[in-house]
């Protein structure tokens, strides 16, 4: 039973392996560390490039419009911000050129709280990229769609942008990789000893890769329906969409049920998923946990009004982090800056208690 | 009150190896053959006008903004010719800045592709009427796309630069930009990114070095003696050259190239050229005569060593006059992108609001 971060790496190798990646960069990427989080421990592509968050967008851009597929990784979101203009320049590229080229990149860059990460280690970046056109984007909430996802991307011709939330990095998920060793303790310590680089020294260390890694792809734009109910429809990503859906199985046990549906991809998103589900409950709330003023739910909020304006029977509503600097590192800092469980579920509560 | 200072001055100096060209020769006597001299006047003089006609547009209300090199010539048409043109990785990638007019025209484009973007009309090939005149784009040649950012490409060019290594053969990244952009941290990682030990990048660093960023004189704001220098502390070679000379441009970038291509090895070089029509339409685009013309440098020693004569020289120049005029007329006619085309090429391969 892979974890988060050991699926996003299975999907690199099949992609270096199978799918033409030829560069896995960025800062501490390569060995000996393989990422802060482990995510490129072990890959044969993977190298170290400067300190230089512009230098590897940069990079990238011009590996993608010269044919190559490389992945490049900003190590937190929160040291992506300098590269602005550089994600706005790879987002225009086939545009601004009139379709004449193409630019075929994935980056990958951890975002949100959870770790305990202070004030730049902690931050969103759905509602800035969301903000920037050209890029497609998504947000694993579990090692399979982490995997299926990474695959997606890496197979697109247009720039990838893939959030992986850091939180959920350690989290095992419920389905199997194709491919992967038994969802057992044995088999979770088995993939350990196969891909996990031991502490100490590396240099002789080797990955000893499942042999049985497939194609499985999660189509870009395509969301996910996690729980089924029909009073009330969260739509939620990342970090926050299993504790939606943990909100929904303890709320069932007071009447009311939830319809939880995890986004995926924001751009493009599967506005048909979230708009059947709030034409049968008439409720919905949005939640993610980058800050609240102009968030990407403030969107989909402005959608739903414009698209389901008589169907609503309630005020739709966004559940977000705090429109503060950062998040804080005291724990009642952090807990108070973005959605936990306990205000998520209230505001599920609120949403559904809300007379028609 | 700061003026151009290299008229007419040799400002050639090859850094850490020594000199690698001849030394000029007193006399009048050119140094490449007289049918290349004839061929890089003929391409100075296309490039010339029809950035001059381009200017005209403008101030004729045909465009929007304009913003260009002529007065760069002497440098990038000669750089133009030595590019290995061609899609994918056998062939040089090039990522240019807004004043790169004479490398595409070297390069071969229909000037009346130029007129079209000044113009913004449906078929302007480079960005179908969304952006600036000179801002070219074209995949059959590896030209990326041109952007207003400057320096940005300094950036870029390191991505293509490592391709170029990893796929070998002759093929190289070219860059160039201003002087002023230099200031920029881009610039810097370029330096950076293409020198690391072991993964040194075959790319060709080029600035022209004009003296000016928009309306601020250089000596106001850098302290460096040349920008070539910045190189030396990467243990990049570097060589200053006067961009307002053909010969010494060619010679220089010639034996530059050679070395990347061959190398695969980075090399920077800064050229001294002139801003014959200042920085852009929002500075008036009006000739600033105090500058060095390097077309009339050139045509004054054609003449000189008899390659060419006035006449010769004139009517070449009245013919792209007459040609530009009729492009000019026969763009001011043709449609303007339909608005519903905003969302045409977004995404490959999709379009539409949301999707």
């Amino acid at each position: 039973m892979a974890t988060l971060v050991q699926a996003i790496r299975m999907a690199l190798h099949y992609g270096e392996t199978h799918l033409g990646v030829k560069d896995i960069f960025g800062e501490d990427v390569g060995p000996p560390l393989g990422g802060v989080f482990t995510a490129t421990q072990g890959l044969k592509t993977s190298w170290n490039s400067p300190l230089d968050e512009r230098g590897i967008i940069g990079a990238a851009i011009g590996l993608g419009l010269a044919g190559d597929r490389c992945v490049a990784e900003i190590q937190f979101c929160d040291y992506i911000y300098n590269t602005i203009d550089m994600l706005k320049l790879g987002g225009m590229q086939s545009w601004a050129s009139n379709g004449d080229w193409s630019l075929p990149m994935t980056v990958m860059t951890p975002v949100g709280s959870g770790i305990r990460g202070s004030i730049y280690h902690s931050h969103s970046f759905d509602a800035a990229m969301t903000h920037i056109p050209g890029w497609k984007i998504v947000m694993p909430s579990n090692p399979l769609d982490a995997y299926g996802l990474m695959l997606a991307c890496l197979k697109d011709p247009n720039p990838t942008m893939y959030l992986k939330p850091k939180a959920l990095m350690r989290v095992r998920g419920q389905e199997a990789i194709p491919g992967e060793p038994p969802l057992t303790p044995e088999g979770e310590r088995q993939l350990k000893e196969m891909i996990d680089a031991p502490l100490g020294d590396r240099s002789q260390w080797k990955p000893k890769w499942p042999e049985g890694l497939t194609d499985y792809t999660v189509e870009l734009g395509v969301g996910k329906t996690v729980r089924d109910g029909d009073q009330v429809t969260v739509v939620s990503y990342g970090r926050t969409l299993p504790l939606c859906a943990q909100a929904a199985d303890s709320l069932r046990d007071e009447g009311i049920s939830v319809e939880v549906i995890d986004l995926r991809t924001l751009w493009p998103y599967d506005w048909n998923l979230v708009s059947a589900s709030i034409r049968k409950t008439g409720r919905v709330l949005f939640v993610n946990e980058d800050t609240e003023v102009t968030n990407f739910g403030e969107h989909l909020i402005r959608r739903s009004i414009e698209d389901h304006f008589y169907h609503l029977e309630a005020r739709p509503r966004l559940l977000a982090g705090a429109f503060v600097p950062g998040v804080g590192l005291a724990d009642p800092l952090e807990m108070a800056s973005t959605p936990q469980l306990g205000s998520i579920t209230e505001a599920i509560r609120e949403v559904a208690a809300e007379r028609a | 009150m700061f003026q151009l200072r290299n008229g007419g001055m040799i400002l050639k100096e090859i850094l850490n190896e020594g000199p690698r060209l001849r030394p000029k020769s007193a006399g009048a006597k050119l140094r490449l053959e007289p049918e290349l001299l004839k061929r890089i006047h003929h391409t100075m003089v296309k490039s010339r006008v029809l950035e001059e006609r381009l200017i005209r547009m403008y101030k004729q209300s045909d465009g929007y903004f304009w913003i260009g090199g002529p007065g760069e010539e002497a440098f990038n048409i000669p750089l133009g010719y030595l590019v290995k043109k061609g899609q994918g990785l056998d062939y040089d990638f090039l990522h240019l800045h807004y004043r790169s007019a004479g490398i595409m025209t070297t390069l071969g484009i229909e000037p009346i592709d130029a007129l079209r973007q000044m113009k913004n009309t449906a078929l302007d090939p480079f960005s179908g009427g969304r952006n600036f005149s000179n801002h070219f784009s074209k995949r059959a040649w590896n030209v990326v796309p041109i952007s207003s950012t400057i320096e940005t490409q300094y950036l870029t060019a390191i991505g293509s630069g490592i391709a170029h290594k990893r796929h070998g053969g002759s093929g190289i990244t070219i860059v160039n930009g201003g002087d002023a952009g230099t200031a920029e941290g881009d610039f810097a990682s370029c330096l950076i990114w293409s020198s690391r030990p072991g993964n040194e990048l075959p790319i060709l660093m080029i600035v022209t070095n004009n003296q000016w960023g928009i309306s601020t004189p250089a000596a106001t704001q850098h302290g460096e003696k040349s920008i070539a220098d910045r190189g030396k502390a990467f243990g990049i070679k570097t060589a200053v050259v006067n961009g307002n000379d053909v010969e010494e441009s060619y010679l220089a970038l010639q034996d530059a190239m050679n070395y990347v291509r061959k190398e695969r090895k980075p090399f920077l070089i800064e050229a001294r050229v002139s801003r014959l029509y200042g920085h852009s339409s929002a500075t008036g685009c009006n000739l600033i005569t105090e500058e060095e013309d390097c077309l009339a440098t050139f045509e004054a020693k054609l003449e000189a060593a008899q390659i060419l004569t006035r006449k010769e020289m004139d009517q070449i120049r009245e013919n792209y006059n007459t040609e530009m005029l009729e492009l000019s007329q026969k763009v001011k006619q043709e449609p303007l992108p339909d608005g519903s085309t905003i969302y045409d090429h977004v995404y490959a391969g999709q379009k539409g609001r949301y999707w």
